[in-house]
This record gives structure tokens, sequence and C-alpha cells, in this order.
């Protein structure tokens, strides 16, 4: 009896010290689909982790789980997260988006942000880059390497975010090489480093001599540092995987994201909002462009970053035909947000069906 | 669709490699099952293999190296279950499935600091004149090390267990214990023995997969790996040779379903992402299915003492 009220007494005063020292600090839980060291997505989102500490230094306490399955696993450790006293809790995964939903409800003092994602409520925000811009760019640029004129393409759901990004690489491809072919080899995994290896191995046995990922892991570009071919990284500089391989990569940096949000719910400004930023706004960025990539296609991949940036070139514009070959975009029209979110179709030249 | 793009030579050369990490795993867990002991835990030795062999290499800089320590590893983690199950006589299927939820843990703490980090590269084994026979050369000759000794192994165990005294044994421990301790044979000695020769195969399996197959260390990579190897023992009735043709044909589905895909062939990727599993799933089915006098293949094949506790007393 005695023990147990001791017990009792130890565990009250542990709560104590814990919500008082919680009062100081803005706690900022991150949940993540990889692990932190997968070198592409997931690093990235903890790189904008450790920018919000650095930022916020002691005013705030951040926390993180990594390889959180989408689905009931998620909701689990949401619930987990915003029990032990979260204030913001970022998701970073697309299939986290209805765990995040119903969580949100349960905890309407929590806020919320789920990447990638469409459904948004009081407390839950929508963040996501404009990745689509950043696969314009590699597009032509693959377009311009290509020597067997096939581009593989490791592509993980069928998801309009992915969906995007292939019609955009593919389209700038196309521009300057109108024989080139794109191989889509669907995994159906994020994160996998034997199946996106394998994946890419097919690809190149196949005759792709470039390659893009839409993975988390840097195994594909392992895989063709290892077979001689080129490669686009992914949501991080991939430089060390294939130093020679790496045309460049796609870079997200969510950092700017991470520290607005936190000030935000540190003001108790925050609002649930949706945030769809790209190159302008420095959320897309590249990594270094190879010394592989000849001067005059390094000198037009800039010209386009620097318009895009500016406004006055838009990846999605007409004319463009769907892939059944109807009508799309008339010449000069560019694509509305909303078609862009909601993207389940290819364009007019891509083979292959979209899976469901 | 253009299927001609789908090279066979190389297609076959890719189910090789693809094959490799569950072939070794599967062997090694042939033996453990052979001995009577049934060890859930090939995953968790896998992924503890992967890193170990991993960071040996990279430390040492020397791929040989690192297989074995990979091998060592496995071993070592095997020895725990097998310290459970012999001496304390803990319910095996529970302490494999421990087994495996421990492994996976240490590895990822194993593994912290080896993130991002490439491997010594393997170079393939030249093999002269041989890797330049048409057809037979790129498919057969043209591998590194380890698919050979893989595939030797697989013979080596054959014979072994059909042709020597030490296979009776432990054979004769796996059918009837109590007849082999009768007989004065070390039933748990042997076991243990067993236990540690298919932890190391399967360290040796899952540092195949990230010293050579993709090669760099991620967490959890082996990915199920360890669960195939589990259902392809029982898959070829605990013979050694049809263990060779379930992780080939099992290797070949994954390898033909990439390939299909990269060839844009129409059949919904569904299907063939989810085929290696289902005829997995359909052949332990058959196995399980019960036959005349009302038991299945699968309970004739199998060791009669498979899973069963030994102590000298009893």
């Amino acid at each position: 009896m005695k023990r147990r009220t001791i017990l009792a007494g130890a565990v009250a005063a542990l709560a104590l010290t814990t919500t008082a020292f919680a009062e100081d600090k803005t706690k900022v839980g991150f949940v993540y689909v990889g692990p932190v060291g997968d070198g592409g997505w997931t690093t990235e989102h903890n790189n904008g982790r450790l920018a919000v500490e650095e930022h916020f230094g002691d005013k705030v306490e951040t926390i993180f789980q990594e390889k959180v399955p989408e689905g009931a696993d998620a909701e689990r450790v949401l619930t987990q997260m915003a029990l032990s006293g979260a204030d913001l809790i970022f998701t970073t995964s697309f299939g986290y988006m209805d765990p995040t939903l119903n969580v949100a409800k349960k905890f309407p003092d929590v806020k919320f942000a789920h990447a990638t994602g469409f459904k948004r409520s009081d407390n839950v925000a929508t963040y996501s880059a404009r990745f689509y811009e950043g696969r314009a760019v590699i597009g032509h640029i693959a377009g311009n390497m290509t020597k067997t004129n096939k581009v593989g393409y490791i592509a993980s759901f069928p998801i309009p975010e992915v969906i995007r990004g292939i019609n955009s690489a593919y389209i700038h491809a196309k521009k300057v090489n109108p024989d080139v072919e794109f191989n889509v080899v669907w995994i159906f995994t994020w994160e996998d480093a034997a199946k996106e290896a394998d994946a890419a191995q097919a690809l190149i046995d196949q005759g792709v001599d470039v390659l893009m990922q839409h993975t988390d892991t840097t195994a594909p570009m392992l895989r063709a540092e290892a077979s001689g071919v080129h490669a686009f990284g992914q949501a991080s500089d991939m430089k060390v995987a294939g130093p020679t391989a790496q045309l460049t990569s796609i870079i997200d940096d969510w950092a700017p994201y991470y520290i607005a949000q936190t000030q935000a719910v540190m003001d108790g400004t925050w609002q649930s909002t949706d945030t769809w930023d790209g190159i302008k706004e420095g959320m897309v960025d590249f990594a270094e462009f190879s010394d592989a990539i000849p001067q005059d296609v390094r000198d037009e991949a800039n010209k386009m970053i620097e318009d895009i940036k500016s406004g006055a070139y838009k990846p999605f514009t007409g004319p463009l035909k769907k892939q059944d070959g109807s009508d799309w975009l008339a010449e000069g029209e560019t694509a509305d947000d909303g078609t862009l979110a909601g993207m389940n179709f290819y364009v007019e030249g891509l083979t292959g069906d979209i899976p469901n | 669709m253009d299927l001609s793009a789908i090279s066979p030579t190389l297609l076959l050369a890719s189910l090789m490699v693809a094959a490799t990490p569950i072939l070794l795993a599967a062997l090694g867990e042939l033996i453990v099952e052979k001995s009577g002991v049934l060890n859930l835990g090939v995953e968790g030795m896998m992924i503890t293999g992967a890193i170990c062999g991993f960071a040996i290499a990279v430390e040492t800089g020397s791929p040989v190296v690192g297989f074995i320590a990979a091998a060592a590893g496995g071993a070592v983690l095997s020895l725990i279950f097998g310290f459970l199950t012999q001496y304390l006589l803990s319910n095996q299927v529970a302490t494999g499935l421990a087994l495996t939820l421990f492994g996976l843990g240490l590895s990822s703490l194993m593994g912290q600091s080896y993130v991002g980090i490439r491997p010594p590269a393997i170079e393939k084994l030249n093999l002269g004149p041989l890797a330049d026979i048409p057809l037979l050369g790129p498919v057969l000759f043209n591998h590194d090390l380890m698919v050979y000794l893989t595939l030797a192994l697989c013979v080596g165990i054959w014979a072994t267990l059909k042709f020597t005294r030490a296979g009776l044994i432990l054979r004769a421990v796996g059918e009837n214990h109590d007849a082999a301790h009768a007989l004065g044979y070390k039933v748990v000695k042997v076991r243990l023995l067993a236990i540690m020769f298919g932890g190391a195969c399967a360290g040796l399996g899952g540092a195949y997969l990230s010293l050579i197959r993709v090669p760099q260390w991620t967490e959890g990579m082996t990915a199920g790996a360890g669960w195939i190897a589990l259902a392809i023992v029982v898959f070829a009735s605990w013979r050694p040779l049809r263990v060779l043709l379930g992780a080939y044909l099992f290797g070949g589905v994954t390898v033909l379903q990439l390939n299909l895909q990269a060839a844009g062939l129409a059949i919904p990727v569904e299907y063939l992402s989810m085929s290696p599993y289902l005829i997995t799933i359909v052949v332990l089915v058959i196995m399980s299915a019960p036959r005349k006098g009302g038991k299945s293949r699968a309970s004739l094949a199998a060791p009669a003492c498979l899973g069963r506790a030994f102590h000298a007393s009893q």
C-alpha cells in the first residue's frame, strides 16, 4: 500500500514537472514515412526539423517518429504525439491524410499540417511543393542527354503528385527530343531499397540511359552509378550515391515553411491554409548541375528556372492533349491549380496505363 | 508494348542475383528445420547480417571480411534463439518472432552511422572465355562470387543430407529426437549447430542485399525477404534442390514483373506486383491440402519433430 502511494506521488510529480516544462516550449512533432537517413525525402523533412530547432533554440522542442506505416499505425503514432503535448504536428507523407484528419478531430487544440494531401479542416493545414516545376527542368535535361531515347521513371504510387511529375518531365523531354520514350515502372512503395534497385536494373537492362525516380532511397542512383548511366536525384542531393551518375537533383527545402508555421503557432495566429510553393519561393531547388551536361543545355535549363521563378513560364502550357488524344489545354492556355492537384491522366505520347 | 526490349539473357542473369539472398536464407532455414527446430527469426538474422556485413566491409574496406562478419553476426544472433529454445525450452514460434523484432531493432541501432555510405565495390568474377559464350555466358558466367558459392552450397547441402553420416544424424534428430537420443547422439548440440548454420546463412543473405544487390544500408531493407525464405522451405517440401527452384521462381517473377512494366505491358501492375506472393500462397495451399489418409503433403514431408522441444528427461 505504502509503495503504491509513493509511486503515485512520483508519477504526479513527474506529470507536474513535464507540464511545467512543456508550457515554456512549443512542442513540434514530425511523422516520417522513412528513416531520417534515407538520403532523400525523409532526410529533407528532417533537415527542416533541425532548421526549426536551430531557428528557435530553447523556445521549441521537436519530436519525431520515423518509419511510420501509412494507415492505422499512423493514427496510433499521431494520437501518442498529441497526448504527449505536441502543439503542432507535421505529417510528411500522402498516406497520412485520413489518419491525420481522424486524429485532428479528437484533438481540436493541436494543429496539424499534412504534406502533399488535399483534405483540410479547422486544425489541419496542407502543404506541398510544386515538384513538377523541378521535373520540367530535369525533363528538359533528360531529353537532351539521352542517347538511346529511352528515359526510365521509377514511380511509387499512382497519385496526382506522381502523375504530374511524369507528365511534366515527359512534356519537356519531348519538346527537345521528339523521339524520346518514357518507360514507367510502378513499384507501389515509397521506400524499399531492394525493389527500387531491381526496378532500376530492369530499366537499365532494357536500354534506358537516363533514370528518374519518384521514390525515397538512393538505391536507383547507386544502380545508375554501377551501370554507367545517368540519373536524377529525388528530394535531396544524391551526389554521394552517384558522383558521376547524378546530373542534378530536385531538392525539397521545407525549412522556411516549418519555421513560419511554428512561428504562427507561437504567436497564436495559426490558420488552416493550403500552401503550394515552388521554385520561386525556394521550396523546390536543385543540386549543382553535373559537368556532363553540355553548356548550352545548362544555359537553357537555367533560363527555364528563371522564367518559372518570374512567372513568365508555366510548365503546363498548351497546346497539350491527353493520352487518349482529346484536347486538354489550348494554345497558350495554362493549367489551373485545381486540375493539377487532381491530375489523373497521362498527356499525349506517354505509353502504358496508369494503374488504379 | 515492346516485348523485344526485354533481353532474356539479362532477365535470367538478374533473376539469379535477385534470388540469391532468399536462396541463402532458405538453405540455412532448411538445415535448421531438418534438425527439428522452427526458427521464425530469419528476417531478424538477415537484417542483422546485412548491417554487420555492411559495417565491417566499410570499416575494413574488404567485402570478403564483410561477408564473414555477416555470417558471424547472424550466427551469434541465432545463438540467443538457440539458448532460449534448447536450454530454457521456450516456445520456438514465440522466440523466433521475438528474434525477428529484436533483429530489426538492433540492426537500425547499429546502422545509425552507416546511412548514406557506399560500400567497397565488388567486382564480378572474371571467368575469361566462359563469359563470352553466347547466351550462356551472360546468364551463367557473369556474376559475383557469392552467386556461385550459394549454388555450390545448395548442391553441398543436398549431398550432405543424402549421402553423409552427418546428414543422417541431422535428419534422425529432426525426425525422432527421442530415438536419436537413445542412440547416443547429442540432440541439443546437433540442433545448436544447425541453428548457428541457419543464422550464418541468413546473415550472408542479408549482406548480399546490402553489399551487392542494392548496395547500401537502409533500415528494414530486407523488407520481408526472410518470410519469403521461410515459405520457400515449405514450398520445397524440405528438399534443397527444390529450394533452389522455389527461390529462382520467386526471384524470377519479381524481376519479370518489373521488366514487363518497363516494356509497357498492359497487364495491371497490381497483379504483377502481387504475383510472387500469390504463387507462394497457392503452393502452400496445395502443400497443406489433405491427401489420402488425411495427411497433407506438407505434414508428410516435414521433419516429424519440427517445432517440438527436447529434454533428455522426457
